[in-house]
């Protein structure tokens, strides 16, 4: 078994099997791991991170592929995590993303990572974020984070994103009021993929009324999202996506001085909640769950014996060493 | 109107069927029936018996009519097969050039009468034997072609202005037509004079097939190329085989086989159009190719119904005055996916049973698969059991004695409209979604497909659908051995060899010119096919050929659906 | 302590062989199993699927091949895996393989070989029996 020690310096120096197998360990949720994360962080803090979302089926792997392609070009090293739903039934997830990036999957300087959202305690948000510390740690200049924007869970992984890129598709209609629940609240800039297809210019004036509506984000500040059209297959409109990315960095960088999230309070506090959170379910629920407990508890009360208010009081606050007059 | 059926028969007729269904409802209350659901490989649910109420509303001039009368349901040609038999027409391909012109002449000699090509993997996607991307491929599943040389050897002593030749080639069907005709002229033959079909169904394969090169837009392009030069230049020529067989060998159900088959032609027909072609000019070489599955009677109807609804696609949509521009006539091969691996000869009788279902189709050429079509390439011995068996359909248990033997009944008839009406609709879907290319580009028929595969799969491993030898009676000892075809590996390196050999020995110099005038053409809009045949003539491989459309194009990938 | 690991598993396709009804059926067999799949998607290269198993951390490599080259193909997997320093990585390999190949490709590394006429079930319960995820 490597040692901590080990494995640091292997991910430091951008070792690929290293680095997946600690993303995996993150996955997985293998205790150790967390003795690696720690030695990495002071390592952190120096990739551009970007978030694409948006419903399934509207090109966000094919845009992401073509980002690779031009910031390859630049000589950029890239990270990319692509994030698909686990399937509730079985827990089990087909992850295919990658089929559409496959063109970079020899070149050195990409590193393409899928991942599953699980839906454990701690789930995608904390998973992702880790795995986005270890990218940075090896190294990475940019970190590209694909999801599909429809959760609640998709939602708080781009606040771990410098700039958050939402992408449509035109027709979307009655489709942009469903995602408004949190997404587009969280987009900086807006893309309207296969835009050769019918209903692009309304498309983008609904999403601009509707932007300029609800943004509580860029409240205050000069930020205003731009929309931008663009044909990710015939790579058309991507150039201009990432001027408009380095440009939203400049504004970052005019605002808050620098681009470290962690030199941020409101962004620390946001993490670490988040971090307090899935600590404190991890190290409970391990207990009643392993226990049986758990178990016992549920046929409790589907007998009828306890209501859940009770259990969930019965199981959780002698573990806190609380009472509820505490 | 002229109703199949008069009123009072009908009436007559459902008393009686009322009076059988009492009675066999109470025999089943007692004795269950012999399944719980009776239905096709498809899962299209079969009733208990037909009768004239399920066709009551048949009109005989607007769905029947006669043999090589509009709609067509009985046939194109009125004479059928007692004028001439199908075409049988075995596919084959297999190593080098001359390995399968042995087999060629092998199957003339045994009584096939056209020719069809298989061809291997790198060469199917545009590839010379000693590209990296090929290795390990040469000659595994076809023949390689990588000049015009390989195309000569291949054709060596066959009479190719008499016999027809079939060849399965898609991305880089203008290239190999334009060997073909080079290799033709090359022998003193008139182009004019030649016949056969090349594939040449790019939709088809984004849909199922999947070799790709180009995407569909450019795709489109050059086969619309294709079949404005032999409207123009190859009058005998089937320029493209709309093809369902490879559709429902990914999964489709024979519904979904009609329609995204039917549907791709709607777009071919419409790019035709737009080039300022007259239907009436291409569309009677448009030709079709289906697969022949499992369910005798479903596909049988199927084969009726797609007549039937080309034909009124053609009169009503796109208003052909030419009665050839309304004919819908197919090649079909057995279906590949029913074989099994367990107990192989088994597989002559599936083969057997299906080829019939072609016959009582319709079909105006026909591949039988082998046997051990499964586990290899087919050696001779089986690819000769599978042509007799089309030999003993056509002379010897009395199938082709008359014209459309099914037609009239109740069962056949119930299910051709079914089929057509089923069909129909998913075309309209295709329709509301702006056309097959869109449909594609939203990857609807590949999505439906890959859920009909899922579906099936299912069903038999939990033995609702059974496969015999596999998940019923199967036998735990060795079944009889099938002796397996072997590709030697030698043929890698002697064709490179070779390939290398005439790339030093040619005018460098004039296929240098002729691939700038290839490029010019794909670049400026002409027809790429002249420049095609004079580059081949001038011995330029097969990849150089295809980089220049991957240059020009743009080069496809596959979006993964599953 | 323990935690119970998600077996992860590439589904790939070596060569230009494009026939991938069947790997695209076994994906999802592999998903309603509960296991994570990656899915490479048509005509890689056994270098192009190398890399990406690495990337991804799986436990297994399943190979589907229905045009004849998998003698080649399937040991070119096995070795890249090696020279990769990652010959921990299991191949599985399945589609049209006469029975005459496959002591050849056990020969050369490839621990199950699944012919036509094998269950979903066969193939998720070896997998399950066989594919340990990696212990850390």
């Amino acid at each position: 078994m490597t040692s901590t020690t080990e494995t640091v310096d292997k991910v430091i120096s951008g070792d690929v099997r290293a680095v997946a197998r600690v993303i995996r360990d993150i996955d997985d949720g293998i205790p150790e791991v967390r003795d690696v994360l720690k030695a990495l962080y002071p390592h952190t803090g120096r990739a551009y991170v970007i978030g694409v979302t948006g419903a399934p089926g509207v090109g966000k792997s094919t845009l992401v592929d073509q980002m690779i392609a031009h910031l390859r070009a630049k000589d950029k090293s890239l990270g990319i995590l692509a994030v698909d739903p686990t399937s509730p039934f079985s827990g089990g997830a087909i992850l295919g993303d990658r089929v559409r990036m496959q063109r970079h999957s020899m070149d050195e300087g990409v590193y393409i990572r899928s991942m599953a959202t699980r839906g454990h305690f701690g789930g995608l948000t904390q998973s992702t974020r880790s795995a986005i510390d270890v990218l940075d740690a090896m190294g990475k200049d940019i970190i590209i984070v694909e999801t599909v924007g429809v959760g609640q869970d998709e939602v708080d992984v781009v606040r771990s994103a410098h700039t958050t890129v939402i992408c449509v598709i035109p027709g979307m209609g009655d489709d942009i009021q469903a995602i408004k629940a949190g997404i587009l609240e969280v987009g900086d800039i807006f893309l309207i993929n296969k835009a050769d297809r019918e209903g692009s210019d309304k498309t983008m004036s609904d999403l601009r009324l509707m932007i300029d509506m609800d943004q509580k984000k860029h409240e205050g500040g000069t930020w205003r999202p731009p929309i931008l059209k663009a044909q990710a297959v015939f790579d058309q409109g991507v150039a201009e996506l990432l001027d408009e990315i380095d440009k939203h960095a400049e504004y970052l960088v005019s605002v808050y001085g620098n681009l470290r999230f962690r030199s941020r309070k409101d962004k620390v506090r946001e993490e670490l909640s988040e971090m307090v959170k899935n600590r404190l379910i991890e190290a409970v629920m391990a207990g009643i769950t392993g226990s049986g407990e758990f178990e016992d508890t549920v046929e409790a009360i589907v007998r009828g014996e306890l209501d859940p208010y009770t259990a969930s009081d019965n199981l959780i606050l002698p573990k806190l060493a609380l009472n509820d007059t505490g | 109107m002229s109703l199949t059926y008069n009123r009072e028969m009908l009436e007559e007729a459902r008393e009686a069927y009322d009076r059988w269904n009492r009675e066999v409802e109470e025999t089943f209350e007692k004795h269950p029936e012999r399944l719980k659901r009776f239905s096709t490989v498809s899962d299209m649910e079969i009733q208990r018996i037909y009768t004239p109420a399920d066709v009551q509303d048949q009109d005989f001039n607007r769905d029947i009519g006669a043999p090589g009368q509009y709609p067509f349901t009985r046939g194109v040609q009125p004479t059928m097969y007692r004028g001439r038999l199908w075409t049988m027409r075995m596919f084959a391909g297999l190593g080098s050039a001359g390995d399968t012109n042995t087999r060629f002449h092998h199957l003339v000699k045994a009584g096939q009468t056209g020719l069809s090509t298989a061809f291997d993997m790198p060469t199917l996607m545009g590839y010379d034997t000693d590209s990296p991307r090929a290795r390990g491929e040469c000659g595994k599943c076809g023949v390689a072609i990588d000049t015009v040389r390989d195309m000569e050897d291949l054709f060596e002593g066959l009479p190719i202005n008499r016999i027809t030749t079939s060849m399965t080639i898609n991305p880089p069907a203008p290239v190999i037509w334009g060997m073909y005709i080079a290799m033709a002229e090359l022998r003193g033959i008139d182009r004019r004079k030649l016949g056969g079909t090349i594939q040449n169904d790019m939709l088809k394969e984004f849909i199922a097939q999947k070799t790709f090169m180009c995407p569909p837009k450019p795709s489109l392009r050059l086969i619309t190329d294709t079949v404005e030069f032999g409207t123009k230049e190859v009058p005998r020529w089937n320029t493209i085989s709309i093809s369902g067989y490879h559709i429902r060998e990914a999964g489709s159900t024979a519904v979904q086989e009609l329609a995204f088959t039917l549907g791709d032609g709607i777009a071919y027909v419409e790019a035709a159009l737009n080039r300022g072609l007259d239907v009436d000019d291409f569309a009677p070489r448009l030709s079709f190719f289906f697969n022949s599955h499992l369910d005798f009677f479903e596909e049988t109807a199927k084969f009726r119904a797609a007549r039937r609804m080309w034909a009124r696609i053609m009169e009503e949509r796109f208003h052909a005055k030419n009665q050839r521009s309304l004919w819908l006539r197919f090649h079909t091969q057995t279906a590949g996916c029913s074989l099994t691996a367990q107990q192989p000869y088994n597989n002559i009788v599936r083969t057997a049973l299906q080829a019939l279902a072609a016959v009582m189709g319709g079909t105006q050429s026909l591949h039988t698969n082998s046997l051990d079509e499964v586990l290899a390439i087919p050696t001779e011995e089986a690819a000769t059991i599978a042509l007799r068996t089309q030999q003993i359909i056509a002379e010897e248990c009395g199938a082709a004695n008359s014209i459309d033997p099914l037609g009239g009944s109740y069962m056949v008839e119930a299910l051709t409209d079914r089929l057509e009406d089923e069909a129909f609709e998913i075309i309209n879907k295709i329709d509301d979604m702006g056309g097959m290319l869109s449909a594609i580009e939203k990857n609807f028929p590949q999505q439906e497909i890959a859920d009909a595969a899922y579906r099936y799969q299912q069903q038999i491993d939990r033995k609702e659908k059974t496969v015999v030898g596999v998940n019923k009676y199967a036998n735990d000892e060795e079944s009889l051995p099938v002796e397996i075809l072997q590709i030697d590996e030698e043929l890698e390196r002697l064709q490179i060899e070779r390939t290398v050999r005439i790339r030093n020995d040619r005018d460098n110099q004039k296929t240098r010119e002729c691939l700038e005038k290839l490029e010019e053409a794909c670049v400026e809009g002409h027809n790429v096919m002249p420049p095609i045949i004079e580059a081949a003539k001038a011995y330029a491989t097969l990849q150089e050929m295809c980089d220049v459309f991957r240059k020009v194009f743009g080069e496809y990938r596959d979006p993964g659906i599953y | 302590m323990e935690r119970n690991r998600r077996i992860r598993v590439m589904v790939a396709k070596p060569g230009l062989d494009g026939h991938d009804r069947g790997a695209r059926i076994i994906a999802r067999a592999f998903r309603d199993a509960g296991f994570e799949v990656v899915y490479s998607g048509l005509h890689q290269t056994p270098e192009e699927i190398v890399h990406a198993a690495i990337q991804e951390d799986v436990d297994m490599i399943g190979l589907s091949s229905l045009a004849g080259a998998h003698l080649y193909l399937f040991p070119a997997v096995v070795d890249s895996l090696k020279e990769n320093d990652a010959g921990d990585i299991q191949v599985i390999g399945g589609g049209i393989i006469p029975e005459e190949d496959i002591p050849k490709l056990k020969a050369a590394g490839i621990r199950e070989i699944f012919t036509p006429g094998s269950t979903l079930e066969d193939i998720v319960e070896w997998v399950r029996g066989n594919v340990n995820p990696k212990t850390s």
